[in-house]
């Protein structure tokens, strides 16, 4: 609990946000958990709210949308207010688009009635019905009852359903964690169409470092009903003093532009701390990408060596070492001013003489490539 | 009018209007009591289900001494202009409502329960008002729940008998219903005419449980 507290008292970014964003403050109990949080929050892209089960990211989304009266603070977007301290608007009058994380379709209605449901209760636009039938790919399935479609196909109508309401905020609980890897992966590439497209805010709640990395322009990270941090993505990813640097797959989030690729489809990767070599799915050359590199992956070594089958060798300098629970030390690097962090034993720090300041080369095994 | 066509039709009208009383009632009582956190719904739920062990002729006693001219209920109507309720139709009606409850709250409690409360909340953050989502999800969702309990309420006031008597008494063309009329029958030792009336009494019953069973398979299988 101290730690969490330490993080808590900590400023963060969010104080000097232009005045257009989303205003939010909640204060909720439940029993002997409680929720209480204020942020602003960029009214645009996707923001993450990371944390563990039971951190109330869940009861966090169901007070914006309403769906717990008993929540009192403040939600603003710009130019509305659906909760403050005189107004608490019911779930139904607040435009908000919601995604749960079982689908939560309504049983008895075909695919098709389920997209009209909130469709005209919103008296909602032809076009706007058909262009997110098109971009879902749900034509296929409109007669069909929810039953009979799998995970994947009702979390799809799901989103479909939400976004044609015409929400000017989506909230999305989860929304991939009922469903399994091949799935997920059949998911992803619909909500960064959705992420382009939809033109609102969308406020995504995941215990996915994945889908954080690949989805999160802004990042939250939730404990208990607190803020522990809060600010753009890779920020928040990177900062060493936050529990995300402690987990076993703790790692490094970069920006990076496509610079190249050979006929093997090895992409070169330029980011601020080097180029990085990395297989992935072929992007055109100047696309940006992230790329994360985890703290497992990286070894340290005193020269330079050529005869190794790593392709990424960057030269850094160890800015500091900590010990991690279980043995390991947690060595943070500087590359060219871009932090990143590698986990070596203590043998080898002592073998090595690994010490803070000291100019090494950091050898990556692995790159991955996101989108 | 024949003495058992009389009897068959007070019955039905009888059985009718109780059930559709019984489920205007019910169902934002069955709503409640399936829906709310409320420390009261232990007591209210054993309330509701008291009729179903309590002996017909005590609930007929209590009725017959509360419709009186001293009972609360009694005082009521009388203030109405209404008169007292005792041995009359109005007076039947209002103790079948109460004999019944059970047989209607249940079903009703037990289908309302079923439903996903994720469904609900979807629906609301799709701008359903708290109505339109009970008349668009609750109901359509409830509908073999509704069935059953509209087909045993109906059932189960046609079969009352010691309510009746205590309350109502044995007036034709008022009160007499088709339970009584059979009781008659049999002090009378006319035995052809009660095994006739007992048989289609018979019939009818699990006729209605027929159907009941039908419906649940045919929406049982809707559903899959």
């Amino acid at each position: 609990m101290a730690r969490v507290d330490r993080f808590a008292a900590r400023p963060t970014q969010v104080r000097q946000a232009p005045s257009n964003d989303i205003e939010l403050q909640l204060r909720l109990r439940h029993g002997t958990f409680s929720l209480e949080l204020a942020l602003r929050l960029p009214a645009n892209g996707v923001t993450v709210v990371f944390g563990p089960s039971g951190c109330g990211k869940s009861t966090l989304l169901r007070a914006i949308a309403g769906l717990e009266p008993a929540a009192r603070g403040v939600v603003r977007l710009s130019d509305q207010t659906w909760l403050d301290e005189r107004i608490n608007l019911p779930a139904h009058r607040r435009r908000v688009g919601m995604v749960f994380q079982h689908a939560a379709l309504l049983p008895h209605l075909s695919v098709q009635d389920n997209l009209r449901y909130g469709w005209r209760r919103a008296r909602g636009q032809v076009a706007l019905l058909q262009e997110w039938i098109d971009k879902l790919d749900l034509a296929p399935m409109l007669s069909r009852h929810p039953a009979t479609l799998s995970g994947g196909e009702q979390q799809r109508v799901a989103l479909a359903r939400a976004l044609v309401s015409q929400p000017q905020w989506l909230l999305l609980d989860e929304p991939l964690s009922a469903l399994d890897g091949a799935r997920r992966a059949e998911i992803l590439p619909y909500l960064e169409a959705i992420k382009r497209e939809a033109g609102i805010p969308l406020l995504y709640v995941s215990h996915s470092v994945e889908e954080v990395v690949r989805l999160a322009d802004y990042l939250v990270l939730l404990d208990v009903g607190r803020v522990i941090a809060a600010g753009p993505a890779l920020d928040v990813l990177n900062r060493p003093d936050l529990p995300l640097a402690l987990r076993d797959d703790a790692g490094t989030v970069l920006s990076a532009t496509v610079s190249g690729h050979d006929a093997n489809g090895l992409l070169s990767l330029a980011t601020a701390a080097g180029t990085l070599y990395a297989y992935g799915p072929r992007r055109p050359d100047g696309a940006a990408v992230r790329v994360r590199v985890q703290a497992r992956d990286v070894s340290l070594a005193l020269n330079a060596h050529a005869d190794t089958t790593l392709l990424n060798i960057l030269p850094v300098t160890i800015a500091s070492l900590s010990p991690l629970p279980g043995g390991q030390m947690q060595v943070r690097l500087d590359a060219a001013g871009t932090p990143l962090l590698a986990r070596v034993s203590h043998q080898s720090v002592e073998r090595l003489s690994l010490r803070p300041g000291l100019a090494v080369w950091a050898q990556i095994k692995a790159v991955a490539l996101l989108v | 009018m024949n003495p058992l066509w009389a009897a068959i039709l007070i019955t039905v009208k009888l059985a009718g209007l109780t059930t559709l009383i019984l489920l205007v009632l019910g169902m934002p009582l069955a709503w409640w009591l399936a829906r709310t956190r409320s420390a009261w719904r232990i007591p209210v739920g054993a309330v509701v289900a008291l009729p179903m062990v309590l002996p017909p002729t005590v609930l007929g006693f209590y009725l017959l001494v509360g419709m009186g001219p001293q009972g609360p209920l009694g005082w009521i109507t009388n203030w109405l202009g209404m008169g007292t309720l005792a041995f009359t139709f109005e007076g039947l009606l209002v103790a079948s409502v109460l004999y019944s409850l059970p047989f209607v709250v249940h079903p009703l409690q037990a289908g309302f329960a079923g439903i996903d409360s994720s469904v609900l909340d979807a629906a609301a953050t799709l701008r359903a008002p708290p109505l339109d989502r009970f008349i668009s999800v609750v109901l359509p969702l409830s509908r073999p729940a509704l069935v059953t309990a509209a087909l045993l309420g109906f059932a189960h006031t046609v079969g009352e008998f010691g309510v009746v008597l205590m309350v109502g008494g044995n007036i034709e063309g008022e009160t007499r219903v088709l339970s009584v009329l059979l009781y008659d029958q049999v002090e009378a030792l006319a035995y052809d005419e009660a095994h006739r009336l007992a048989a289609g009494l018979l019939l009818f019953s699990f006729a209605l449980l027929l159907m009941m069973q039908w419906l649940g398979r045919r929406t049982a299988l809707a559903h899959d």
